[in-house]
């Protein structure tokens, strides 16, 4: 049985010191903004409740203290206010991180996201550069109820002109920000609350993840689980259960939704045959739709049985546990989608 | 004034105002794709606010943006290639009209989204605070935009970091299809700022030389550190919101009368000879100049290639 993966990834490998630290996810996003804000006097950081406080959810703690308030700007709540600011600041020169506290609040700031930072470059013939990080986390699973736990990747997706990234692991969290970070496009970084507070072991230093590189989180030779964000962790406890079942399956964190290495999960596909994808966000237009569209149009001869999505019900997240538990792809879910998969 | 700063405030009104008119036959031509909105009216607006501005100053535009662009130091084949869709246009002829921008001249682009340059001006002049370098922006914006929420936020967030950055309104009467007097409460917009705590100043947008000395209090106050301005310019939307806009909802009395009496170009021409800065004659060669050049830029954007196919890569910087 392939072991769990769950050092860094082979294209993480060990820090510039070659030394690996046990980190929370929440604390690897931290690191990584400490190291890009000391590289480059040009990273700000822009957010609500990002100062003194830290961070709704602590990732970033202790950069006041280091950068100083002209670096680490706390700004009113106006989301489009703060974004907009960012957009106008990376246009002329500035690295921006904006932090969205919740990604439910986005709405609030799409304008600048999608008619602005995402189409600028395209608009003015390639006149602009727009390097901006909107850092934001979505997700379920803590009592927040519907207003405060959506997964919203897929609106994201669909703009053209901005690139979306969702870690799943600390290693990756702290790769792919710096990635974002010196990336010249608008990215839209997508963390998941209850990721925060997850440990694994993180390159010390300077650590890049490069965009658009999905990660195989544990080799299998079945089924081929293709997930994002916290359904990676779901899906590598589901392969270990359905290992003791004797079914091998391939966990692919594609790590960035765009761009897609598409070229990851069709070599997967070819070589299970099966294919299912699982995440969080409403099954009705998610994301899974382009992968399962995808692996049928590209892959169609190769396979043994049609592309499967697992996914969150069609229903605004509830707030009593037992029903939030159930709107939203379980481990055993994920088990039970796989088996039925392989088995026909 | 000086005689030179009045002749060239006459000579940017007095380009913007035939290119419209030139825009406009181009249009009737079917030369040009997609709608234009014409500054024909509001001139005084952006000729008295951007001869304060270096190359290095950053602007925000609108829909209604051919003037700022102009008055930022565009070059006019350019704008017209733009406009005609042509590869030696602005943008490519991606962008269009409504999408013109000239970054070597700190024009951050003209904007289809009504109130979406507000903020990223902002943004334009965190830069210059957080470089340490005495750069301003300005943000042209409509009356309809002082509605939008990105309005609110912006001027807040400006008034308390103390960013050198100039809010200009042009409050050409009408949002759209909707007058200011049913849109606002207020008859002063200019009275708003004292809610996020900078100076608001209501001016006469039709006066080039009002105009002039009140941009220029407001722009040297954002190069000395000493924070944002609201400043309000009163004025009129000579023609429809876009080429061949029925105008319903105005009154023909309206339009006849209002473009008589609030014409900037007319008033300009007059006051500089009153004031004896130049003469008629003057005045009527730089008619005669621009008027050439106009011609040879619209010669020069017709000449140019069609704009070249899309590709993959220029969506993203960092493919």
């Amino acid at each position: 049985m392939p072991p769990i993966r769950t050092a860094p990834a082979p294209s993480a490998g060990a820090g510039e010191d070659g030394s690996v630290r046990e980190m929370f996810y929440a604390e690897a996003l931290n690191d990584a903004l400490r190291i890009e804000m000391q590289r480059d006097p040009k990273v700000i950081v822009l957010g609500e409740d990002i100062a003194e406080h830290g961070g709704a959810f602590q990732v970033t703690a202790g950069l006041l203290a280091e950068f100083g308030p002209d670096r680490i700007r706390q700004t009113p709540i106006s989301e489009i206010g703060l974004v907009g600011t960012a957009v106008g600041a990376a246009l002329t020169g500035l690295r921006p991180v904006a932090e969205l506290m919740y990604i439910d609040f986005s709405g609030l700031a799409m304008d600048q996201i999608v008619n602005q930072a995402a189409q600028n470059r395209f608009m003015f013939g390639g006149q602009a550069r727009v390097p901006l990080v909107v850092r934001t986390q979505g997700g379920s699973g803590r009592g927040n109820a519907a207003q405060h736990s959506k997964s919203l990747e897929a609106w994201f997706t669909h703009v053209a002109g901005l690139k979306v990234v969702m870690p799943a692991t600390p290693a990756d969290a702290k790769g792919l920000l710096a990635a974002a970070i010196r990336d010249d496009d608008p990215v839209m970084f997508i963390e998941h609350k209850l990721l925060y507070r997850t440990k694994g072991p993180v390159p010390t230093g300077e650590h890049v993840v490069p965009l658009g590189k999905a990660d195989v989180k544990r080799e299998g030779t079945d089924v081929t689980i293709v997930t994002w964000s916290r359904e990676v962790l779901f899906s590598l406890e589901a392969a270990a259960k359905l290992a003791e079942q004797g079914i091998s399956a391939e966990v692919i964190d594609v790590r960035s939704l765009v761009p897609l290495d598409k070229d990851a999960i069709l070599s997967s596909v070819r070589k299970t045959r099966r294919c299912l994808v699982v995440h969080e966000a409403i099954k009705r237009g998610g994301y899974g739709g382009e992968i399962a569209a995808l692996v049928a149009e590209e892959a169609f001869d190769d396979l043994d049985a049609p592309p499967r999505r697992l996914a969150g019900l069609e229903t605004p997240i509830p707030y009593a546990q037992p029903l939030e538990l159930g709107v939203v792809p379980q481990v055993a879910d994920i088990v039970n989608a796989a088996r039925d998969l392989v088995n026909g | 004034m000086d005689k030179p700063t009045a002749l060239n405030l006459y000579r940017v009104m007095r380009t913007i105002r035939r290119f419209e008119q030139r825009s406009t036959t181009l249009f009737g031509e079917n030369k040009i794709w997609g709608t234009i909105h014409s500054y024909a009216g509001e001139e005084a607006i952006a000729a008295g606010v951007c001869e304060h501005l270096r190359d290095d100053d950053w602007i925000t535009s609108t829909h209604r943006g051919h003037g700022h662009c102009i008055a930022k130091g565009a070059d006019l084949g350019k704008m017209f290639a733009e406009l005609l869709g042509r590869e030696t246009g602005y943008c490519r002829g991606r962008g269009g009209s409504m999408h013109i921008a000239d970054t070597s001249k700190g024009n951050l682009g003209a904007n289809g989204i009504v109130g979406g340059g507000i903020p990223i001006a902002t943004g334009a002049a965190l830069t210059a605070k957080q470089l340490g370098t005495d750069q301003v922006a300005v943000s042209f914006f409509g009356d309809g935009a002082a509605n939008q929420g990105t309005f609110h936020e912006s001027l807040n967030i400006a008034a308390i970091w103390k960013l050198p950055v100039v809010y200009v309104c042009e409050n050409n009467q009408y949002a759209e299809s909707f007058p200011a007097k049913k849109a606002f409460a207020v008859e002063d917009i200019a009275i708003r700022a004292a809610g996020y705590g900078m100076p608001g100043v209501r001016v006469d947008g039709r006066d080039v030389a009002t105009v002039y000395g009140a941009a220029g209090e407001a722009i040297a106050r954002a190069r000395k550190g000493e924070g944002p301005t609201l400043l309000v310019c009163e004025s009129y939307r000579h023609e429809g919101h876009y080429y061949g806009d029925p105008r319903k909802y105005q009154p023909k009395e309206e339009i006849e009368g209002w473009k008589t009496t609030f014409d900037p170009l007319a008033d300009a021409r007059a006051w500089i000879v009153r004031e004896k800065l130049g003469t008629q004659a003057e005045l009527d060669a730089i008619d005669r100049e621009i008027d050439d050049e106009m011609e040879r830029a619209v010669a020069w954007a017709e000449a140019g290639p069609p704009a070249s196919p899309l590709t993959a890569e220029e969506i993203y910087a960092s493919n």
